[in-house]
């Protein structure tokens, strides 16, 4: 062995090597930490909620207090009316905003809509529950399905916006540029042929804005307020799964108390399954982004 | 199918002086003279981005029905004066222009007169081939018309027929037509994006550098195929390759530092060219 000042004697290299274990032990242990909390999740709705899934709870109506049984069939379908309102709110209004980011927008415009954008995604949920309060529910003097579903939907218009102008700007130019050489009109070159090609990537965005919005409580409790029965109008009240599951879970009764585990497995189940539809959409970005 | 010269071009047009038509000592020049329709007549024509002047006083005649090459140096203006004919640079902000640009009579830069009508009647086939990924060849020739608001089924087919065979694709594709146009080879591809082009029907086709990214086979077919598109369509094409020029234009536009520097007969640029410039460009002295 050449005898070098640049060589670690044995000591100083064992040393090193003890070094470098224990931070790579630290950095394991953190990130183990992070991934704990969801299996934490998944394990407690299991053990606890599993039980009380049966076809009643997908089917029956909940059951007056004091009755054994019954199920969440009307929260079940309210959370995904009000995911479908939403949409129709949020999904036009994000995308729309989206375009004008990425084709439209000048420098200055552009960096005002992002901060609002950016601070509307922070706003508080039970704020957005509050001003909807204000103009929708408290003119018309009924809480209702419709309110719910603005209030979801504007909560989904932030998140849209950003990650529809992030996969426009995606689109290469020379598609923009052979659309508009054969003399097609501009907003039919980015509707028809820039939306389409980043169609994939606006549809991930407003599937992860759907997983946000699917589990929020807050903005409904001012607006959706929720019932126990079958809603026969989108004019008055309707019911949610998280809605459903803080009221469960602030009764007193046991066996409201399992129903408001097994609403919460069957929401973590909806949110989990958007979650997966994200991954296989994005997993293929080989012709289109 | 070569050119006869006739007196107008002849002309060499240099920096801001335009010399008068000069007769050219051509021995063809007793022939009786053709009468040329002109398709692009531009005048004085200069193009800024932003503060920095990229087309200086240009005025040329570009004739119809016929293969006009631009060469030149990286940086000389020649893909800014394609895009000033089919208004394409306006995509680019903070550009300003002088002068007046003919298309067949027509003012494009008129009042009034749109940006997306001119693009109808002046196409463009771009350096890199880009079908769009979402659509199927038949899709992609067809799109134009189609977002023009083209329903009529046996329309879409005959075009779809007639612009596949005049880009000398119809033969490689017809059995495969749904599947997606990014599927083809890269001569397809670029063939296929011609086939676009001439689906609408423009009068005239512009080439920025369309065989800059293709085998010396495809770029054979593409040649091939702009000495067929001549007898329908006026040609423009911006190319690096000076054999390209040579073998398949008629009339060759010089341009350099933003200025055109001569303009004539392809044949008699590569013999016998009139500027300093041009002959030391031509003969691979610089560029």
């Amino acid at each position: 062995m050449i005898a070098s000042p640049y060589l670690p004697t044995p000591g100083y290299a064992r040393w090193r090597k003890l070094k470098s274990t224990a931070v790579t032990a630290i950095l394991v242990v953190c990130a183990l930490a992070v991934i704990t909390p969801l299996f934490l999740i998944i394990y407690f709705l299991l053990v606890r909620g599993f039980g009380s899934i049966d076809w009643n709870f997908f089917t029956q109506l909940p059951k007056p207090t004091g009755e054994a049984g019954g199920g969440m069939a009307n929260a079940i379908l309210g959370t995904l009316i009000l995911l479908a309102m939403a949409s129709v709110v949020g999904v036009p209004l994000g995308i729309l905003g989206g375009i004008y980011l990425a084709e439209y927008g000048t420098e200055r415009a552009n960096s005002w809509l992002r901060f609002a954008a950016d601070v509307l995604n922070g706003v508080p949920s039970i704020v957005w529950g509050m001003v909807i309060y204000l103009v929708l529910v408290v003119p018309f003097k009924t809480f209702s399905a419709y309110a719910g579903g603005v209030a979801l939907g504007l909560m989904m218009v932030p998140l849209v916006v950003r990650t529809s102008e992030e996969v426009l700007i995606l689109v290469p130019q020379s598609y923009r540029e052979a659309a508009l050489a054969l003399g097609v009109a501009r907003w039919k070159v980015i509707m028809v042929i820039v939306v389409r090609t980043a169609l994939k990537g606006i549809m991930t965005g407003v599937i992860v804005a759907l997983a946000r919005i699917a589990g929020e409580t807050a903005p409904l409790l001012f607006t959706a307020l929720g019932n126990t029965f079958w809603s026969h109008s989108l004019k008055e009240p309707i019911s949610a799964l998280p809605l459903q599951i803080f009221a469960y879970a602030i009764s007193p009764y046991d066996d409201w108390h399992r129903q408001a585990w097994a609403g919460a497995l069957v929401l973590m189940a909806l949110i989990l399954a958007l979650n997966i539809t994200v991954r296989v959409l994005s997993r293929d970005r080989s012709t289109t982004l | 199918m070569t050119t006869l010269p006739e007196a107008a071009t002849g002309q060499t047009v240099s920096g801001q002086t335009k010399t008068s038509a000069v007769p050219g000592p051509s021995p063809t020049a007793s022939l009786p003279i053709e009468a040329e329709q002109i398709a692009f007549d531009i005048k004085n024509f200069s193009l800024w981005y932003g503060q920095r002047q990229a087309l200086m006083d240009v005025t040329i005649s570009i004739p119809a029905k016929k293969v006009t090459a631009i060469i030149g140096p990286s940086g000389c203006g020649k893909s800014t004066f394609l895009r000033a004919l089919n208004r394409m640079h306006e995509l680019t902000p903070g550009i300003r222009l002088e002068g007046s640009l003919r298309h067949f009579g027509d003012d494009l830069y008129g009042p009034g007169v749109e940006a997306v009508a001119v693009r109808r009647r002046v196409g463009m086939v771009f350096q890199k081939s880009n079908p769009f990924p979402t659509m199927s060849v038949a899709e992609n020739v067809l799109v134009g018309l189609r977002l023009n608001g083209v329903r009529d089924k046996s329309v879409l087919q005959d075009r779809l027929e007639k612009s596949l065979h005049m880009a000398a694709l119809w033969d490689e594709v017809k059995d495969h037509l749904n599947r997606p146009g990014t599927s083809l080879s890269g001569g397809q591809q670029q063939r296929l994006c011609i086939a676009r082009s001439l689906a609408v029907q423009p009068e005239t086709l512009l080439m920025d550098e369309p065989c800059s990214a293709l085998d010396p086979i495809a770029t054979a077919k593409i040649e091939e195929l702009i000495q067929t598109l001549r007898e329908t369509y006026t040609v423009v094409i911006v190319t690096h390759n000076m054999q390209q020029a040579a073998r398949c234009s008629d009339r060759t536009a010089f341009f350099y530092m933003g200025r055109l520097i001569e303009f004539d007969d392809t044949r008699r640029m590569f013999t016998n060219p009139r500027n300093p410039q041009t002959e030391a460009y031509v003969s691979g002295r610089f560029g």
